[in-house]
């Protein structure tokens, strides 16, 4: 009796009531596939090295990149950044300019002197890859991070494929190549470059290989039937750009120059003939803009330097300098038709640039390599019908884009680990996408894409200096911070504010859990997440 | 109340974040915060009440550093925090009857004063039956002797735990119990009601302001405020009922941005009579996406849409962003 007048139970907490019991739904947190990750050819992990880029953690932004893509300084200047087109902050204002930020990364990475080890056990067996353009080097490079011996050979002088002989320097500065390719053979990956392989099934035996990896890209120009005279000056595009990729002088083309194509190698092949001294370079292409199969910014760049285009026109024959056009128009199906109508255009030289097909010699000994449609079949390991010869890249189907190639390079990789090893198909299964409708807008305030400078058109066109500037760490950050981390937590602390029942824990930054004795599972915290994390999901009883 | 943060992941919009220095956060970010209202309590799901009386509450024991009182009307809060003999309070915590929270309140710090112990502050609560209606008495009587209290009326428009009756703060053409959705005019009459914020200020008290329980750095930046300043003060906070409003548990936040952002329920501050701070509207919208979003005003949407009652709600609506400046149109902060 000793509590105080007209009190007869002691004091309690309404922590003893298992409020949780009313639950039907409880919170679970997930981590979503980023419509960024998504797109990425080459399988990067975006939203987790923007997020580790975010607070300043370059390095490890870095090494995330890494995981997945050997060579982030030149995929930051010449992929096509299909990530960027997939961002859903697009939707909101501007897409974020992943673009830029990884290049950044890249040439911060390049700076520091930043380098990768192989922490694993040798493996004890040795690996040819053909061919070192982005594809075989990035073969290479994570076949070597997977403990196995790997020897590069390439026909040409030095090594890097289409981003050294192919891509402008303009684009890509041939130091930011060599900077990255020293890296891959700095983990200790064996080259040999001036050997071409003609017979492979010699070169794997007398080499001692036990597998071998197949990436020497689509290197010979589709040529068409243009009815041409003696004197008329006809060069293939690949031939225009090879000659124009080193620090000497490149081909003589003359004043007027006409590249006949409309993909991203015209768009190149113009754009280096207007550096070569061209004061006119033509595109001429059969069909539309909309339907041509270069990149728009390409395109765009190239119209700023004073490319002029020429749609739905064809040549039809060529004599000396004098060329005919033949004017097209769209059937109905989108494909373009002759009219009879012909005109006529002078031009020095012309270059062609429609399309490119593999060679397949080096195969000749390996009757049981399918090639179907010109380019060599694979299996879903990317394995050829010979046994432990693997192909990637622009040699078989897919996108020919640079990295399509590094994914290729990538998976490829990671399949002929698990062939060597006997150990089964690598790859799980992938999360749900984390879809714009999945997003709480409002949490996000409104910051446009910071534009990477340019140099001005006048003095671009006469020079083969990088065109598009990098960003500043200030601007690198301010793009990274824009990154809407769609469907993955970024630790914004709304769902631990938001709960009326104080239900959810901070366990410490970015870290949460739910107090599932208390939640009553209203699901404001699910609502009330900015980036689409949480998932209420039904109670089993 | 915006803060200039070079920061554009969210902005300043989201309780907290990683990249945030500590200063720029919320107290309901922090792992410390007091949870003076603390888990276990028996709200329904989605409360705007229970999440208004946390967020009020964490903030003012921080800005005391623990030195507060709460004195509690009647009501909701009341009810279900602390059926005998439990409490979810983690707070010296007063109740006694519906009418007298701002009376007893007076009674706390007058006693506080006479012991020189002005170091600890009061606060009183309620619902806006215990604050419009029936405690309206005391409320404009501590006003006027400008009494040491900060009061804070939670406002879910209506009598919510005895079944959802009018209030004098319940919305035109609201459906309650007591103001069924029947007849050529169905649910509450339009009227004025009572705008507590607007008498309270015709007091000229220190401090007079809005908020709601969907802008927390607001709702912080506001209690703070009231609490650096001395005498009678005034916190008006917007809280979603699902229960009575007929919304899904988890619209509780939504409901309440769009009540700022339709200009329904006009967000500011004002001090000694005169407003100071308007918070804009972000995203302007009308009136139809937040009255369909509930149940109480679902007659106005079927089974034909009454037009002419949602034109006489967008013209009040209209009428605060005219009179408050919510779009920011005249210029100025």
């Amino acid at each position: 009796m000793d509590k105080p007048f007209a009190i007869t139970l002691d004091v309690g907490s309404s922590l003893v009531n298992k409020t949780g019991s009313w639950r039907t739904e409880r919170p679970v947190y997930l981590d979503l596939m980023p419509p960024c990750n998504d797109a990425c050819p080459a399988g990067e992990n975006i939203q987790q090295w923007l997020y580790q880029a975010e607070d300043g953690g370059y390095e490890q932004a870095w090494r995330q990149i890494m995981l997945d893509n050997p060579l982030p300084a030149v995929m930051g200047r010449i992929c096509y950044h299909p990530c960027q087109t997939a961002c859903n902050r697009g939707q909101l204002d501007e897409a974020v300019g992943i673009h830029s930020v990884e290049r950044f990364l890249g040439d911060e990475a390049i700076k520091r002197g930043w380098t990768v080890t192989v922490d694993i056990p040798a493996s004890g067996q040795h690996v040819l890859v053909v061919g070192s353009g982005p594809c075989g080097l990035a073969a290479a490079y994570h076949l070597r991070r997977l403990g196995h011996e790997v020897t590069v050979v390439d026909a040409q002088e030095q090594l890097g494929g289409m981003m050294r002989y192919g891509i402008p320097r303009y684009r890509l500065p041939r130091e930011v190549l060599d900077a990255e390719i020293a890296r891959i053979v700095g983990m200790g990956v064996h080259v040999r470059t001036d050997t071409r392989v003609d017979d492979l099934a010699t070169t794997m035996s007398e080499g001692g290989f036990d597998a071998a990896f197949l990436a020497v890209g689509a290197q010979v120009g589709r040529h068409t039937e243009i009815p041409a005279g003696d004197s008329a000056r006809i060069i293939d595009a690949l031939t225009l750009l090879q000659q124009a990729s080193g620090d000497g002088e490149g081909p003589q083309l003359g004043q007027r120059v006409v590249v006949y194509g409309g993909g991203n190698t015209a768009m190149d092949a113009a754009r280096t003939a207007r550096r070569l001294g061209a004061t006119e370079a033509i595109v001429v292409y059969r069909r539309t803009r909309d339907r041509m199969p270069a990149q728009p910014e390409e395109v765009d760049e190239a119209l700023a330097e004073g490319v002029r285009m020429r749609w739905l026109s064809t040549i039809a024959a060529a004599e000396g300098q004098r060329l005919t056009i033949e004017r097209m128009e769209l059937d109905g199906n989108g494909f373009p038709q002759p009219t009879g109508e012909f005109e006529e255009l002078d031009a020095d030289t012309v270059v062609l640039a429609l399309g490119q097909e593999v060679a397949l010699d080096l195969l000749d000994g390996l009757p049981d390599v399918d090639v179907s449609h010109g380019v060599v079949a694979v299996d879903d390991n990317r394995m050829t019908g010979h046994a432990g010869v693997f192909a990637g890249g622009d040699m078989t189907v897919g996108d020919r884009t640079a990295t399509t190639a590094i994914g290729h390079g990538k998976s490829a990789a990671r399949r002929i680990d698990a062939w060597l090893r006997g150990s089964g198909s690598p790859g799980g299964a992938r999360p749900a996408l984390a879809a714009y409708e999945r997003l709480n807008g409002w949490y996000y305030s409104d910051a446009p894409a910071t534009v990477q400078h340019e140099l001005t058109t006048a003095r671009r066109v006469s020079t083969f200096d990088e065109v598009t500037a990098g960003l500043d760490e200030e601007t690198a950050l301010f793009e990274a911070r824009r990154c809407l981390s769609c469907g993955n937590c970024f630790g914004c602390d709304n769902c631990y504010g938001v709960c009326p029942d104080n239900a959810v824990l901070k366990l410490g930054p970015t870290e949460y859990a739910v107090d599932l004795v208390h939640c009553k599972g209203c699901g404001l915290c699910a609502e009330e997440c900015p980036c689409g994390a949480i998932e209420m999901v039904p109670e089993t009883t | 109340m915006t803060t200039d943060v070079k920061f554009y992941q969210v902005g300043s919009f989201a309780v907290g974040n990683r990249l945030l220095s500590r200063d720029l956060r919320t107290v309901q970010s922090e792992e410390t915060r007091a949870n003076a209202l603390t888990c276990g309590h028996r709200a329904c799901r989605g409360c705007g009440e229970a999440l208004g009386a946390r967020y009020a509450l964490d903030t003012a024991i921080e800005a005391t550093k623990g030195k507060l009182v709460v004195v509690n009307a009647t009501g909701c809060l009341e009810v279900f925090t602390t059926p005998y003999p439990e409490s979810a309070w983690q707070v010296p915590w007063l109740h006694s009857l519906f009418g007298n929270a701002a009376a007893v309140a007076t009674g706390v710090a007058s006693a506080l004063r006479a012991q020189g112990r002005e170091d600890i502050r009061v606060v009183a609560q309620g619902g806006d039956g215990g604050t419009v209606d029936i405690g309206f008495a005391c409320l404009s009587g501590m006003f006027e002797r400008n009494d040491d209290v900060l009061y804070i009326c939670y406002d879910n428009e209506g009598y919510m735990n005895t079944g959802v009756q009018r209030s004098a703060a319940t919305p035109p053409a609201a459906r309650t119990a007591t103001t069924p959705a029947v007849g050529p005019e169905p649910g509450n009459r339009f009227g004025q009601g009572k705008d507590v914020p607007a008498i309270a200020m015709a007091h000229r008290i220190p401090y007079v302001a809005t908020a709601t329980v969907a802008d927390l750095h607001d709702l912080e930046a506001k209690v703070r405020r009231a609490m650096e300043l001395r005498g009678a003060r005034y916190l008006h906070v917007l809280v979603p009922c699902p229960l009575g409003w007929a919304t899904e548990s988890d619209e509780t936040i939504k409901i309440a941005r769009l009540a700022t952002q339709t200009g329904l329920f006009p967000v500011f501050a004002a001090e000694n009579g005169d407003v100071v701070d308007v918070t804009p509207i972000r995203h302007h919208v009308p009136v139809d996406p937040y009255l369909e979003a509930q149940g109480r005003y679902a007659h106005l949407f079927a089974p034909s849409r009454r037009a002419d009652v949602i034109a006489r709600i967008q013209a009040e609506a209209d009428r605060n962003i005219v009179r408050y400046d919510l779009l920011g149109r005249r210029g100025g902060t």
